[in-house]
């Protein structure tokens, strides 16, 4: 009964040192430090996982302290150009939202969770591992060696867990990276959507799209949407005075349609440009995709436990599911 | 915590406070959490809050959040092992216990490794002390104590100015019809999750109860405790009366004082007023059964003070005797003078009479519902522990083995088995659970030092480190209750000394 754990000597010992645990699965790893959250699975052989995880802990210690000292810049609005940031993961983060930036408001904390899912990542990634993720509070980084493959759980609703479908990702897809943002999230959203799941090459592609696509799923002029600005919410949020979401009445049928084809033509011109491989947009309990072939989107599992059986951090299992 | 390497709530002028936790140095608006999800501003105050549940949710649920300082600074530094202590709430159970209590963890405190076996015993054996502070009649002793019309318990020895109640245990819960088991199964439950109760005694009150707070008897709120009895009230008061008042007579169901036959009285010299009390007499100054117990002045069933007492013996009385009645707890009292007829007539009491009444009541300790919760661990729980159950019994007699309910401490009756008792105030909330049998199941914790715990057999291959629970998604952080002791600073004190 005694679990294996991950020998951290390798850690740098700095003052602030990233939590560093297995779960009790004894197979997956937990990083945490200040906002980052991450639950790490490796397969392959022992020992190429063990110093995965150690080389994944060192990666994480200082990440945080290397982000914050840019963290004015990365608050502020990306422009299409050349990066103007130091710090690796930064410029990870720029890279993802550059594109983004002509048409949308967007600033490089839309891409965060996932350029830190990526770095995390590639530092794990070594040969004898298969498999591997990096799941960042629901933006997750995959890696796929030769043959091997992942199937993906799909939620409509963060705040209450339930599957709604599957999606395989073979190593042959493009499909690195999945990210989820909606307004019952943890970041801000100036849309409507209860969930906007993005598939990409790059898990920090997925973010910041999918804070773009659910941004777009919106109905500007509703008077029963409450809308706050977000400095009022989080004083230093990088959306400053943007109105950002914080109930949605219940919509009518027709609304739901409008609101979800805003963010649907948003989502297809990101795969248009290859920027995104699909995307998958929910609005109570309503679906849109920009391909329904996907088996990604079918309703093909049944329905996974409700929240109220659950044990435990709903929010928690939520992410999990995302990759089930 | 007032310099930059510590973490915590720094003001910002005004209601925003600046965390320092991580170096994203977030500033939180009351009510809302950091970026993190895991630190949120409550009223002002740095606490933290479960993984990624939104304080506004927390708090709209009625959900705990508990201050993170353990001691108000903090190092940055996640907690090391020796500063957590996990606890049996919620931990689940392995009964019958044939297995390994669910969860044996191991810390190294001071440089000793220090094991806790904690796991979720089951108790039909099991129920709750209860004590009432209040002076006024429940229910005469052995009497039948109800909840929902079934019998629960029922009303024990009384003590000084409180009233005890034995709920639960094993006739009540498996002893009885299938309803009963339930509603006492319920009832004990509730009180020992710090729920209110609505209890009613036979040929006596009705009663609302809840752990720490004031009872209510027969819908009326108790305020206060009674100072004593009105014998002891006299001898507390006397000099502050003396000179104030030629009579006092302090109305209590137990036993009325009167403060000229008092021996505080003689000894002042204060002189012989012809009163006639009724009542039995015991000892000078000192009576019983004054009038039948009830909910009006010091705890007996009189509205009219007037009405205890007799004519004054008019060779002795005097026209302008000035006479204080006021009950054990200063909440009722009323100030008369004697007429020409030597008839009490009520009269606004002196100026410098009332701050005695006032020194009663402040003198009165609030009342309470305390509610200790009582089981025997003796049965197999045990196997649990050690290979060797007897063992363990042993090792806790001979304090080797500290017990803890939720992390509170306990006291371990002597004698056979381990029967405790402990302050259901001092558990974490809703620590308390049940099955269907219907029994109680109530989180216990066994700790002591890994050598300790070899020596007498225990699972040794399922000793696991405290960090590794650190993921469990069940797992919730609690800040240890101010006045509880540290589990893990616990240091045996052995009855055999050496």
């Amino acid at each position: 009964m005694a679990l294996p754990l991950p020998s951290i000597a390798a850690v740098p010992l700095v003052p602030r040192a990233p939590h560093v645990a297995m779960l009790p699965d004894g197979r997956r790893l937990h990083l945490q430090d200040g906002p980052i959250d991450l639950i790490i699975e490796a397969s392959g052989a022992p020992e190429a996982v063990a110093a995965g995880y150690r080389a994944a802990a060192a990666r994480l210690a200082g990440l945080l302290d290397g982000l914050c000292e840019e963290l004015p810049l990365l608050r502020r609005p990306a422009y299409p150009g050349p990066c103007p940031l130091r710090d690796p993961a930064a410029q990870r983060m720029w890279a993802a939202v550059s594109p983004l930036a002509r048409a949308a408001f967007i600033t490089p904390m839309a891409a965060v969770a996932g350029a830190v899912a990526e770095e995390v990542l590639a530092a794990l990634v070594r040969p004898g591992i298969t498999r591997a993720f990096v799941n960042n509070g629901g933006d997750i980084a995959l890696y796929l060696a030769p043959g091997s493959d992942y199937v993906v759980g799909l939620v409509d609703r963060p705040d209450q867990p339930r599957l709604i479908g599957t999606a395989r990702i073979v190593e042959a897809s493009p499909v690195r990276g999945i990210a989820t943002s909606g307004w019952r999230g943890r970041s801000f959203s100036l849309g409507i959507a209860d969930a906007v799941t993005v598939l990409a090459p790059t898990a920090a592609a997925a973010d910041a799209a999918a804070t773009i696509i659910a941004n777009a799923v919106n109905l500007p002029g509703h008077p029963g949407i409450i809308r706050v600005p977000a400095r009022e919410v989080a004083p230093d949020s990088d959306l400053g005075a943007l109105k950002v979401t914080r109930d949605v009445p219940q919509l009518t049928r027709a609304e739901r349609k409008a609101a979800l084809a805003e963010g649907l033509s948003c989502a297809v011109a990101l795969v248009a440009r290859n920027l995104i491989c699909g995307a998958a947009l929910h609005l109570q309990g309503e679906s849109v995709s920009t391909d329904p072939q996907l088996d990604l989107f079918t309703d093909s599992l049944p329905a996974a436990p409700a929240p109220a059986a659950v044990p435990s951090a709903p929010i928690e299992e939520a992410k999990e599911a995302v990759h089930a | 915590m007032g310099n930059e390497t510590t973490a915590g709530a720094r003001p910002t002028g005004d209601e925003k406070i600046r965390c320092d936790a991580c170096p994203v140095m977030c500033y939180i608006k009351p009510g809302m959490t950091g970026a993190c999800d895991r630190y949120a501003n409550n009223n002002g105050e740095l606490v933290r809050v479960d993984p990624h549940v939104v304080l506004d949710r927390t708090l709209a649920h009625g959900g705990a959040v508990v201050p993170f300082h353990r001691d108000g600074d903090w190092d940055g530094r996640l907690l090391s092992d020796a500063e957590k202590f996990v606890t049996a709430v919620g931990s689940g159970t392995t009964y019958p216990d044939y297995k390994p209590a669910p969860f044996i963890v191991s810390a190294e405190v001071n440089g000793v490794d220090m094991v806790t076996v904690v796991t979720e015993g089951v108790f039909s054996y099991g129920g709750v002390k209860v004590k009432i502070d209040t002076d006024r009649f429940i229910g005469p002793e052995q009497a039948t104590v109800r909840a929902a019309g079934e019998a629960i318990g029922h009303v024990t020895t009384s003590e000084y100015g409180s009233q005890m109640l034995s709920l639960g245990g094993v006739h009540h819960l498996t002893g009885g019809s299938k309803k009963e088991g339930r509603v006492a199964c319920e009832a004990v439950l509730d009180l020992s999750n710090g729920k209110a109760v609505e209890l009613t005694i036979d040929g006596g009150s009705t009663l609302i109860v809840q752990a720490g707070k004031a009872p209510i008897v027969n819908g009326v709120q108790e305020e206060r405790m009674r100072v004593g009895c009105g014998s002891a009230t006299i001898g507390m008061f006397a000099k502050q009366w003396f000179g104030h008042a030629d009579e006092v007579v302090v109305v209590d169901d137990h036993i009325t004082g009167v403060l000229s036959e008092h021996q505080a009285g003689k000894l002042l010299g204060i002189r012989d007023t012809g009163i006639k009390m009724k009542g039995r007499r015991s000892t000078p100054g000192r009576y019983f059964q004054v009038a039948e117990p009830g909910s009006g002045w010091g705890g007996t069933n009189i509205s009219d003070p007037l009405s205890i007492l007799g004519p004054f013996d008019p060779k002795v009385a005097w026209p302008g005797l000035r006479m204080l009645l006021v009950s054990t707890t200063g909440e009722h009292y009323g100030y008369y003078v004697l007429n020409e007829d030597l008839v009490p007539v009520e009269t606004p009491i002196p100026d410098d009479l009332a701050p005695s009444v006032e020194r009663i009541r402040e003198n009165c300790e609030p009342a309470l519902c305390s509610v200790l919760f009582m089981a025997g661990a003796g049965g197999s729980l045990r196997a649990g522990v050690t290979e060797n159950p007897v063992r363990l019994t042993r090792s806790v007699k001979e304090a080797i083995t500290n017990v803890t309910c939720g992390g509170a401490p306990v006291y371990v009756w002597p004698g056979g088995g381990i029967t405790f008792m402990v302050d259901v105030t001092r558990v974490p909330e809703n620590a308390f659970g049940y099955v269907p049998t219907p029994a109680l199941v109530a989180p216990i914790e066994f700790t002591l030092t890994l050598e300790d715990y070899a020596a007498l057999g225990g699972h040794m291959d399922a000793v696991r480190p405290v960090s590794s629970l650190a993921g469990h998604e069940g797992l919730r952080e609690l800040a240890p209750m101010q006045d509880n002791p540290w589990p893990l600073a616990w240091r045996p004190a052995h009855r055999n000394n050496d």
